[in-house]
Formats: structure tokens, C-alpha cells, sequence
């Protein structure tokens, strides 16, 4: 299977990846060998396995409901570019 | 032509846990921004979520109390988007393995019929912060408290086919998620949020036409008055032979009109992954089974209860029992009088009409169940009349204190004393000798005429049925 330009810039969209024009085809290769892969690995027959949801061998621990975490607002937005009353800014965003 | 509707909800629950479902920050409601968002809630490079064992048991539980089949293996996925409050650039959610599946809820509408609507799913995931669109320097503020705040988001079959059976499901799941305690259904506060896929078909037709989500509706009557809207608009795209396109709607309640929200941007691809920070949860039969004997009695079989055991009408049991806190005021007043059926009555129409009045839950009434339940017991004794009783509990409200001593201050005591009201009525009697005769000559309808003197005589504290009684026997 094979990717076409503009799915590879589908898909930079929806990763808000900025990519360069001239590597496109470059992308458009490599992610197709990758698909090539999958291909190859869709042949096997896998017939009465049961789909895995994880590669460990193990489950998920759970964590008391108690609350471990203390403010740190100045310590978080210190590093942040824009702050007002206690509030991240972010340019405007409207719907 | 006649067309039918179809309904599906996306209710958006959420969990009152202590901490949010991945993080050991608090979810407590109002804090000041940003004070309860940790480094995992921030998506802070190295840190990896914790699932909150509160969170699991409160869907198990919700699961339970829908007769759901519980998911024994479970999972999470990443749904990807790109929004400011939502830092990691993907929401932690369940896509194919939910903790929740099948199950059914039972929804009662006004006129007593009852219907069935299934439930598909409901999923754990976490909520997003909340963005502020007020002008911050031509900036938009995040507030990330909300961000990692449990939800459950219970989705139902197409099975909903009016306005107004939205709103009965709704609040059957508002009861439910109440009474078992997974949260606080607080709606003002978006503890629960709805958004609700419509589409209309001709009556009789089998596929479903093409439908469009409306996005974060938040009150029943907003429910109401957004589908019913969207209906309308569907129907005229339709008869004005255009066609509905798939899309999210946004419900403005000022304008009472619903706009599209999305309409710039393609469709939407979350490419969804399982997610690799989390392993699986298995849940085992003991767990289930503990969560399911920490189970209150649910609405459903209070209301049989309160059918059965106390002879209510079906509708009037279902009213008293979908909330808890009113089922439990009901019954201690049902129970000091003996007399269910009239303290239904006054639950639902005086102390309810008071408490709506005044936006007041009933938690904090201010009539207590015991002193209700003394008032009613003046009715039955024959102390005071129904109406008088209504003047008592006007007082009641006001805090002039318990029955008795109002109605001994305000002298409502009602006369039954067979001496004092057959003076009054001898008094009448020889005072209105025309209308005495008019009456015995066959003019029945003065009969009337007598009671009102009597009653008026005894500042209508005379008991009405020994005044009738005896001014049958007088006249």
C-alpha cells in the first residue's frame, strides 16, 4: 500500500507538523515502506487470537483516591510565555 | 407529511472523586485557576498517568445499577486534537474496549407510560480545561483545573423519539447517578453535560436520516427547547427539498436557535490508538460483586416500593422517588402520619410549589418532615380543616414555628363541638326566616347560603361536615 502526496500533508495537518516542500516525496516513501510492513504482517493469518490491547504481560495498578498533589501554580508558569491572573494565555482562540 | 424523530444522548457524567482520574490533583469545584493542575494534568514531558481506583469503582457501579454487562477487560486510547485546554495534544478515553457496555434504562413520562431505552456504552475518560474567551489582551485564558477531572460518557441507542423523552431520560440518568453517589449531578456547575444527536425520517421509514450532533446543551429545559429546534429546522431543510448535512450544532439559548460550529474544518480524524501509558484493567467477579452489594436501593425499586407498599399512583411513586433526598422526606412523613397518599400530596404540590418558588433544595426546606408530618396529623384528627392547614403551613414557611403553636396562636382551631355550632346555626336560622322558608318550600340551592353564614358565624372554623350534617337535620 502506498501513501499519496497529499496524504502525507493530511496527515502533517493533523499533527500540526510543519513539513517542507521538498521532502515531501521523501515522506511519501518512507511512510509507505512502513505501510508495506503492515501489509506483509496483515497476511498472517491470526485466526483465533485475541486482539492485544498491551505488549506487557501484566495489569494496570490503581492508585487510592487521595489527593498527593499540592499547588505549584508559580513553579508551572514560570516557564510559561504568557500568564494573567493565574490563567495560561494562549493566542485567541474562537469557534 | 408526518415525520418521526430520532434521538440518541451523549451524557457526559461527572465522577465525584477526590482527584482527578490519572493524577493525584484535587477536582474539588472553584478553586482559583490553574491551582489544582499538576504536572500530569499539564502534560509536563515524564510524567505517566495513575488510574484512580475511585474513578473504576464508580463506573462499575453506575454499570451495575443500569444492568449493564462490565467490561472485565478494559482499556484506554488516545483520541487526538489540537485545543488549547487540552495540553497533551490527546484526551485519555476508552474506544474499544469500554468499562461499561449494553444496558437499559427505564424512563417514565408524564402520563405514566413507561419505555425502554437502551444504553451502548459508557466509557471512563478526562475532561479538558475550560478556555476564556473574555478579552485577556486579545488573549485567550486556560484554566486547567478541569483538565483530568473524571467523566463517565454514557451513550444511548437511537431509541429516544421526542423532546420530551430526552428530557425523561435524562432525568432518569440525573437520578440514577445521584442516588448510587457517583456524582453530584450538579448541571449548573457541568457536572452533567449532554449533547444529543438528531435526525428526522418520514414516519414508517426504516434507515435513519442523516443526522447532526448538538454540542454541550446544560439543563433539562435547554434539552428540550434545543431538539425541539433542531427538529423544526430539519423538517423545513427537508419539506424546502435541501438536505441535512452531518454536522455539530451549537445550541445558543438566547436566541433559542442552534448554529453550526465546525463548518470550516474537514471531518473530524481523532486517530485513535490504544494508549501506551496504560495497561489493561482486569476486573475480576469479587470485584463486581462488592461494588454491587455497596448499592443503595435504586429509583426503580423505590418507586415499586412506594407503589406497593404505600398504594401511591404510579406516577406520584416516580415523582417521590427520583430523588433520593425527596423519597427520604417523603417517607419520614408517611410514616409518623400513616397517611401516604395525602403526604404525597403535600410533598408534591404545597412544599414542592414552595420549594421551586424559591429555588430551594429540599435538603433545606424550611418546614421540616416531622413538623409536615404534624400538620397533616391536625388535618386527620379534625384539629383544623385542608384550607385552614394551608394558611398554617403558609406560617410554617415563614418560620412562625411548629403546627401547634401556630395554630393555637393564629385560634385556627377548627369547632367540632356540636353545642357551640348548633348555637350559631339556631342564630342563622331565626335571623333569615325568608330564606328558611324559600328553602323548605323545594329552593335546594340555599342550602349553600346556610353553610356560608356558618361558616362565616365561626370564622370558618366550624368542622363543614358536622355544619352539614346538622343543618340538614335543623332545617
Amino acid at each position: 500500500m502506498s501513501l499519496d502526496r497529499s496524504e502525507v500533508e493530511n496527515i502533517a495537518m493533523l499533527a500540526r507538523l510543519k513539513i517542507e516542500e521538498q521532502d515531501v516525496p521523501h515522506y511519501v516513501d518512507a511512510l509507505s515502506s512502513i505501510l508495506d510492513l503492515v501489509d506483509e504482517m496483515q497476511a498472517i493469518d491470526t485466526q483465533g487470537v485475541t486482539p492485544l490491547a498491551n505488549p506487557l504481560d501484566s495489569v494496570q495498578r490503581l492508585r487510592a483516591d487521595e489527593v498527593t498533589e499540592d499547588n505549584q501554580r508559580e513553579h508551572f508558569q514560570s516557564i510559561a510565555p504568557a500568564t494573567d491572573a493565574g490563567l495560561y494565555l494562549v493566542p485567541k482562540v474562537i469557534e | 407529511m408526518e415525520w418521526e424523530t430520532v434521538i440518541g444522548l451523549e451524557v457526559h457524567v461527572q465522577l465525584s472523586t477526590n482527584t482527578k482520574i490519572f493524577s493525584g490533583a484535587s477536582t474539588r469545584f472553584g478553586a482559583a485557576p490553574n491551582t489544582q493542575a499538576c504536572g500530569i494534568d499539564l502534560g509536563m514531558p515524564g510524567t505517566l498517568p495513575v488510574f484512580n481506583e475511585n474513578a473504576l469503582r464508580k463506573a462499575v457501579s453506575f454499570g451495575l445499577a443500569i444492568d449493564a454487562e462490565i467490561g472485565r477487560h478494559s482499556a484506554f486510547d488516545r483520541k487526538n486534537y489540537f485545543y488549547p485546554d487540552l495540553p497533551k495534544g490527546y484526551q485519555i478515553t476508552q474506544m474499544d474496549h469500554p468499562i461499561v457496555g449494553k444496558g437499559q434504562v427505564e424512563i417514565m413520562m408524564d402520563d405514566g407510560t413507561t419505555k425502554t431505552v437502551g444504553v451502548t456504552r459508557a466509557h471512563l475518560e478526562e475532561d479538558a480545561g475550560k478556555s476564556l474567551h473574555e478579552d485577556f489582551h486579545g488573549m485567550t485564558g486556560i484554566d486547567l483545573n478541569r483538565a483530568g477531572t473524571p467523566l463517565l460518557e454514557i451513550v444511548s441507542e437511537p431509541d429516544i423519539r421526542s423532546a420530551k423523552e430526552a428530557v425523561a431520560y435524562l432525568k432518569k440518568i440525573h437520578s440514577i447517578v445521584t442516588y448510587i453517589g457517583v456524582s453530584d449531578g450538579n448541571m449548573a456547575e457541568g457536572s452533567m453535560r449532554c449533547d444529543a444527536n438528531v435526525s428526522v425520517r418520514p414516519k414508517g421509514q426504516q434507515e435513519y436520516g442523516m443526522r447532526c450532533e448538538i454540542k454541550n446543551v446544560n439543563s433539562f429545559r435547554f434539552v428540550e427547547k434545543a431538539i425541539n429546534h433542531e427538529v423544526e429546522r430539519q423538517i423545513a431543510l427537508i419539506e424546502d427539498g435541501g438536505t441535512v448535512v452531518q454536522e455539530t450544532r451549537l445550541y445558543d439559548s438566547e436566541l433559542d436557535e442552534t448554529r453550526s460550529m465546525r463548518s470550516k474544518e474537514v471531518a473530524n480524524d481523532y486517530r485513535y490508538f490504544p494508549e501506551p501509558d496504560l495497561l489493561p484493567v482486569e476486573i475480576d467477579e469479587s470485584y463486581i460483586e462488592q461494588v454491587r452489594s455497596e448499592l443503595p436501593e435504586l429509583p426503580d425499586a423505590k418507586r415499586e416500593r412506594f407503589h406497593s407498599e404505600y398504594g401511591l399512583s404510579e406516577y406520584d411513586a416516580a415523582v417521590l422517588s427520583s430523588s433520593q433526598d425527596m423519597a427520604h422526606f417523603f417517607e419520614v412523613v408517611a410514616r409518623q402520619t400513616g397517611e401516604p397518599k395525602l403526604s404525597a400530596n403535600w410533598v408534591m404540590v404545597e412544599l414542592a410549589a414552595v420549594l421551586n418558588k424559591t429555588n430551594t433544595p429540599i435538603t433545606e426546606s424550611p418546614v421540616s418532615a416531622t413538623n409536615l408530618a404534624q400538620l397533616i396529623e391536625r388535618i386527620t384528627d379534625n384539629t383544623i380543616s385542608s384550607k385552614m392547614a394551608k394558611t398554617v403551613f403558609e406560617a410554617m414557611v415563614e418560620g412562625q414555628g411548629d403546627p401547634d403553636s401556630i395554630i393555637e396562636a393564629k385560634g385556627l382551631k377548627q369547632v367540632s363541638d356540636t353545642g357551640a355550632i348548633e348555637a350559631m346555626i339556631d342564630d342563622i336560622i331565626a335571623s333569615n326566616p325568608d330564606q328558611v322558608e324559600q328553602y323548605r318550600g323545594g329552593k335546594d340551592k340555599l342550602f349553600g347560603f346556610f353553610v356560608g353564614q356558618v361558616m362565616k358565624a365561626s370564622k370558618g372554623q366550624a368542622n363543614p361536615g358536622v355544619v352539614n350534617d346538622m343543618l340538614k337535620k335543623k332545617l
